[in-house]
């Protein structure tokens, strides 16, 4: 692995253009301010309340995500061609589910193979044949990004369910407005602050036709143990709109209503932040009690939009994901604008046997796991580790993919022993609603806060940054 | 409004104003376990503090003697008592963070402020004087938390609802201090009154801060039939039961209007508050002080009731 590409100071130590006063800046200020700034942060966000479940950590149910007051920038003519790669992308992955689930173009042109899709569990069958309003499947997409060098951009993910972090990314830039009034006063920061705006015209162009001329939309949550749910409370602030858990939606005659304090009103849109297998007990797992039960007969009959729509797993799948390529070209007949990471899939013999003699080096994935949990990062691991994952792989090649290991760029991020240079990632967030599609500039900015390490997810001790498109 | 936020409104202030009225409960025992019992005490001031809070049963079942290290202990930090200054700001905040979009920045600061607070406190506090010190602390956070409410809300049914829980609180309270201590408030000729008495008196009047109010209002030294008559009577008295029924009428008659429908909360809640207005402490004496605050107390209990029916549910 060559050493990594530093969004600041680029490969040969020369700043860049975009971070040209920022350097200037942080040459100059005393490190304590800086440090005395981050704790600033840090107790702001505490009080806020922005806390995060970390699963398996039963003593600390609640934990702050680290937030680093060193911002990632992007310049003007970066973001364009990012902007435009995701906006392709999105169309592409909304033409595929319409594909999946109507006539299967796809799957006959041998693009991608039938078994990927009918065998996976996140394909809903009950989706097949059926229309869904405008014929958009994937509303809210938050498609993860890492870059190399200069020039070159890789989508990591394809987040198509219910992707989540956008609160960090208005929160992180609300703190940064209170703590570096100054910085933002020698830049030209495009504004994320709209997105709330953006995500309310996108929900209100894709209504129901049978609705009323002012749709009531509400954020569906599976409640307040859910890791996200002070996103989901945050959102739901932002866009005025009622935050409604299972047991407020009652569903009669396919239609859907919420429980009020006046009685029962009809609900038009439902943002819903809570896994297909949880939405209807009466479709999906019987034993979910954080459903909505019939909700699936009212969505069907066209009464009310669910976004994201239901069954659209089957393109965020990392099996999936190796075919995005040859499904953007399928499509829109265009070549990708955004890379995918060159990947090795395991369940093909020739890819198996190559990830099998390069352990040691790639990184391997389940096809259906997330949040950076059950891999393996080849370069990280001992001996008994990569052995014991061997016979994983033996079992079940069809559970995994394999990547290089990228050499994700790095900015400058405070730690204790001061600035230092951290991997980063990316993840905008992509809005399709009837009308266009809306892309607020930039993102979220996760960044592994361990020296060396890779793995940027808040899980697993990763933090955020601010993330600044410049206006040209 | 969501039903479900309404509830949680609801039940969030009830819990704040409970915390502020442990707080004050156990003030006023401290300082009455501290009169010399040369003055011929015999009553467990620890004892008759448990049975204020209402949770006698729970308490005998936990411990076997009411007294100053296991009633602190069961009142204010224990998590086993689904009432104690901690459990009520740990529900408190859990229905704080449901309805997280319903509360202003000020009130939700206010809350969690408390709560993370209270993760700091552990066990409870060493000595009597840090003791006091957070009994104090409580009782201004639950002030915080109200004013913030009071000033920053806007004034809609989600307000309403949420005042609706302070003032519910606040009648259910007054009223168990009048219940457990009505024999001491007893008219003129049954009474037999030794100078333990101005202590009990004094300390009722502290447990709804209502001491310096007394002497303003009555401008005599205390009697005890004049403080029965504050604090259920005078509509002027924040704490009075006809104060708090005043403030029920008003906001459920605002809900009612916003809502274009009057229902069996908003005619039972003028019933009683018609009732208390018409009452006189004399005529209450000869009928009965206990028996008088036995019926309030399962009036206000059926006025939640139906206020839960007709909203919350």
């Amino acid at each position: 692995m060559s050493a990594a590409f530093d969004e600041m100071n680029g490969k040969d130590g020369l700043t860049r253009a975009a971070y040209r006063e920022l350097a200037g800046w942080l040459g100059k200020v005393p490190p304590d301010t800086l440090q005395q700034r981050r704790r600033e942060a840090e107790l702001l966000f505490r009080r806020i309340g922005i806390t995060f479940a970390v699963y398996g950590e039963a003593e600390s149910t609640e934990r702050l995500i680290p937030f680093d007051v060193v911002p990632r920038i992007l310049a003007a003519n970066e973001w364009e061609t990012v902007k435009r790669g995701l906006e392709q992308r999105t169309k592409a992955i909304n033409l595929y589910i319409k594909d999946i689930y109507g006539k299967r173009e796809v799957l006959r042109a041998g693009i991608v193979p039938e078994d990927l899709v009918f065998q996976n569990p996140v394909f809903r069958p009950e989706m097949n044949g059926q229309r869904v309003p405008h014929d958009i499947y994937v509303f809210i997409a938050g498609i993860d990004i890492v870059r190399v060098d200069a020039d070159t951009f890789y989508v990591l993910e394809d987040n198509t369910r219910t992707p989540s972090g956008v609160s960090y990314m208005l929160e992180n830039r609300e703190i940064m407005l209170r703590l570096f009034p100054d910085l933002f006063a020698r830049h030209r920061v495009a504004p994320v602050e709209n997105y709330p705006d953006e995500l309310l015209a996108t929900l209100r162009s894709v209504a129901p036709v049978s609705a009323a001329a002012e749709p009531t939309i509400v954020l569906l949550t599976p409640g307040i143990y859910n890791s996200a749910y002070y996103e989901h409370s945050f959102l739901a602030d932002k866009l005025g709109i009622e935050l409604v858990e299972g047991r407020d939606l009652i569903v009669k005659g396919e239609v859907v209503y919420m429980r009020t304090t006046e009685g029962l009103k009809r609900v038009d849109v439902i943002y819903r932040r809570i896994d297909d297998d949880f939405l209807d007990p009466l479709s999906f797992r019987p034993d979910s009690a954080l459903g909505v039960p019939g909700i699936m007969s009212a969505y069907l009959a066209g009464n009310v939009t669910l976004t994201n729509a239901v069954g659209t797993g089957v393109a965020d799948d990392k099996a999936v994901y190796s075919y995005m390529p040859e499904i953007v070209k399928f499509y829109l007949g265009e070549e990708p604008i955004l890379k995918n990471v060159p990947t090795w899939r395991c369940r093909e013999v020739e890819h198996l046997s190559y990830v099998l003699d390069n352990l040691s080096e790639l990184v391997v994935k389940e096809v259906h796991g997330s949040g950076g949990y059950g891999m393996l990062i080849g370069p990280k691991a001992d001996k008994l580790a990569i052995e014991a994952f061997r016979e994983k792989l033996k079992r079940d090649p069809r559970g995994f993919i394999a990547q290089p290991t990228l050499a994700l760029s790095t900015v400058p991020t405070l730690v204790d022993e001061g600035l230092a240079p951290r991997h980063v990632d990316l993840r905008p967030f992509v809005l399709t609603g009837r009308d266009r599609i809306r892309i607020v500039p930039g993102g979220l900015t996760r960044v592994a806060l361990k020296s060396g390490s890779l793995v940027v997810n808040s899980s697993q001790g990763g933090g955020t940054k601010d993330t600044w498109v410049l206006d040209s | 409004m969501l039903s479900r936020t309404a509830d949680n409104m609801y039940w969030l202030a009830r819990y704040v104003e409970r915390a502020e009225y442990l707080a004050r409960i156990l003030e006023a025992t401290q300082r009455l376990a501290a009169v010399p019992t040369s003055a011929g005490a015999t009553t467990n001031e620890w004892e008759s503090a448990v049975a204020t809070a209402g949770c006698a049963a729970a308490f005998f079942s936990a411990h076997k003697a009411a007294n100053e290290q296991t009633v602190t202990d069961f009142l204010a930090f224990s998590p086993d008592n689904p009432s104690s200054i901690r459990s009520c700001f740990e529900v408190a905040r859990a229905n704080a963070r449901s309805v997280r979009t319903a509360l202003t920045m000020e009130m939700w600061d206010a809350i969690n402020g408390t709560w993370l607070e209270l993760q700091k406190l552990g066990s409870g506090p060493a000595s009597r004087e840090q003791f006091a010190t957070f009994l104090r602390w409580v009782q201004e956070s639950s002030l915080r938390f109200d004013g913030s409410a009071y000033r920053t809300m806007l004034r809609n049914d989600s307000y309403w609802f949420s005042r609706l829980g302070v003032f519910m609180e606040r009648a259910d309270n007054t009223a168990r201090i009048l219940d457990v201590k009505y024999h001491l408030l007893l008219p003129p000729q049954e009474h037999v009154g030794g100078p333990l008495d101005y202590f009990q008196w004094a300390a009722i009047l502290r447990s709804v801060s209502a001491l310096t109010a007394y002497h303003w209002v009555y401008r005599q030294s205390l009697k005890p039939w004049l403080i029965a008559d504050l604090l259920m009577l005078n509509d002027q008295m924040p704490r009075s039961l006809a104060s708090c029924y005043a403030h029920l009428v008003e906001h459920l008659d605002n809900i009612a209007r916003a809502y274009s429908r009057q229902g069996p909360a908003q005619r039972h809640a003028r019933l009683v508050r018609t009732r208390l207005v018409n009452s006189r402490m004399e005529e209450i004496f000869k009928t009965g002080l206990h028996e008088f605050i036995g019926g309030f107390i399962s009036d206000n209990n059926r006025l939640g009731a139906l206020i839960t029916e007709q909203y919350l549910l």
